[in-house]
């Protein structure tokens, strides 16, 4: 080795194109990226999906109405009963169909626990995403499985299956609760909030997390409005929009909760408000048993022909707030037992657009740590 | 249900006819409305776009809202069946630019002015728009993505 001092060649690789999934596992399903590379900064970004576009809005057409709540339970995988809570609203508001006030506070119900679930998922990959920086990988994913877990097993117990609940009938819902599900709730959710300190201080007040995730991934609130993002992600830079305020359905208008919104619009403020939601949800199940309406959950005459159902002309937009944002259902009716156009609002799809927005100028390492604060689920987007 | 005040300003300035959900504009001031709509009465969020086929023509809606007022409005147009090209607005909203690729994938309608026309679900090289009512449920699954070996497969 010569005494000579080290002489640092630059060399400029030009620009590099890194191709990024379907199948990694970051991209939370099956999102493929094109990123454009200068070094390790990302100078452009390029999302490309549809690999799980399964035709939801062509078959609707072809089936009666009452035929369709479980299909879109399909769409939005981690939170079913949200999808199928936005289709029976536009159903019946479009019909004038009764809704039992019962039947209300349970659908709301429902969703307040699987948008518990749903945040538990995402929280958990989220950790997985930036990995080693939260003391090995899968830690943090395992204490959250561990309590969606309990939940999942709840919801069983309640409707029958884990997940794809097919809890909410087009006029009312399809399973009561007793009273020793109902104690069974409040248990559950005291044990849930009794684990969220804990998730906490293995993710937001860990310093690596912080550092990875603080002024990472920007959204002005102009660039939000224009793109039209929602949930979490719009009011992580300060709009309060929340369509369960905005737009009260279900009980959701008789219920006392508070919008969590923050102003910093990066991934840590889209962290911070998923965090708060899930106690702000536990708050409103427990709520929800403490002053359950009694009275049916059902007013509907018995269906003997499922096909037989017909709504009015006209068209209809009814949305809910999804646990990844606006969730809307535009029906065009004809008249006749099946919608004549059916366009799913999907907010992973609109949340998945501010991606070539915000990825660029940022470094690769950053990528996950973005898509992870998004929360994207493939299936709501490609429909 | 779209304010009364602001359905009466765009029926009387842009011949616009109104119907359940918002208006209906007639294509050639679809991007003067939706522009007076953001800048003036601060429709600054876009919420959907959406198209559908009616026996005569094809639609085009994009809803927008206003979150200060709370309102959400939706602004039609007509396209013809025989030319179906209609302006863009991803300039006026971002948020419109990947669902007017999902119609031009889904429906057919092309738009002037795009930034990435292209196709967004179905994959790039798919012949036919499914949503269209000419696309049968039953339509044969004879596709074959186009490969390095075979760049003719498509159809």
């Amino acid at each position: 080795m010569s005494g000579g001092p080290i002489e640092v060649v630059e060399r400029d690789f030009g620009e590099l194109a890194l191709n990024m999934g379907p199948q990694h596992p970051s991209t939370h399903g099956v999102l493929r990226l094109v990123l454009h590379l200068s070094g390790e900064t990302v100078i452009k970004a390029i999302p490309v999906i549809g690999y799980l576009h399964r035709g939801v809005e062509k078959l609707s057409e072809h089936l009666a109405y009452d035929q369709l709540a479980p299909v879109y339970e399909r769409d939005d995988y981690l939170a079913p009963t949200a999808n199928s809570n936005a289709y029976v609203l536009a159903v019946e508001r479009l019909g004038a169909i009764d809704v039992p006030r019962r039947a209300k506070w349970l659908r709301a119900f429902v969703s307040e626990w699987q948008r518990v679930a749903s945040h538990l998922v995402w929280l958990g990959t989220l950790g997985l995403d930036l990995g080693g920086a939260l003391g090995g990988g899968t830690t943090l994913y395992m204490y959250c499985f561990r309590e969606r877990e309990k939940i999942l097993d709840f919801l069983e117990e309640l409707t029958g299956t884990r997940y794809h609940t097919n809890f909410n009938l087009i006029g009312g819902a399809r399973y009561d609760l007793d009273k020793t599900s109902a104690a069974k709730s409040d248990a559950l959710a005291a044990s849930v909030e009794a684990a969220l300190p804990e998730l906490w201080a293995m993710s937001g007040s860990n310093p690596i997390f912080q550092e990875r995730t603080r002024n990472v991934g920007v959204i002005s609130k102009d660039l939000a409005q224009g793109v039209g993002i929602t949930g979490p992600t719009l009011r992580a830079s300060g709009i309060a929009y929340d369509v369960r305020k905005a737009a009260p359905y279900d009980a959701y208008g008789e219920l006392n909760f508070d919008i969590v919104t923050r102003t910093a619009g990066d991934a840590e403020a889209r962290f911070q408000v998923r965090m708060d939601e899930l106690a702000v949800s536990l708050k409103l199940v427990k709520q929800i048993v403490a002053g359950l309406p009694s009275g049916p959950i059902f007013t509907r005459k018995p269906l003997k022909n499922p096909k037989a159902t017909k709504l009015p002309k006209g068209e209809i937009y009814a949305a809910v707030e999804s646990p990844r944002g606006e969730l809307g259902f535009h029906i065009v009716s004809d008249g006749t037992a099946k919608p004549y156009r059916l366009k799913i609002n999907a907010p992973s799809f609109k949340n998945l657009q501010i991606v070539p927005h915000i990825l660029p100028g940022g470094l690769v390492a950053d990528v996950v740590a973005i898509l992870g604060s998004l929360d994207p689920v493939l299936g709501d987007v490609d429909r | 249900m779209p304010a009364p005040e602001i359905v009466a300003v765009l029926t009387s300035r842009f011949s616009a006819a109104s119907f359940a959900l918002g208006v209906e504009v007639p294509a050639a001031s679809l991007l003067a409305a939706l522009r007076a709509l953001r800048d003036v009465h601060g429709y600054r969020y876009y919420v959907l776009g959406s198209g559908a086929e009616t026996e005569s023509s094809f639609e085009v809606a994009h809803a927008v809202r206003n979150i200060e007022s709370n309102d959400t409005l939706f602004v039609k147009v007509r396209v013809p069946k025989d030319a179906p090209e209609i302006d863009s607005i991803a300039f006026v909203y971002a948020g419109a630019e990947w669902q007017e690729r999902e119609i031009w994938d889904l429906f057919g309608v092309s738009f002037r002015a795009h930034p990435d026309p292209r196709r967004i679900l179905m994959p790039d090289d798919y012949p036919g728009h499914p949503l269209r009512k000419s696309f049968a449920m039953d339509t044969p699954w004879g596709y074959r993505p186009a490969t390095p070996g075979n760049p003719e497969a498509g159809s």
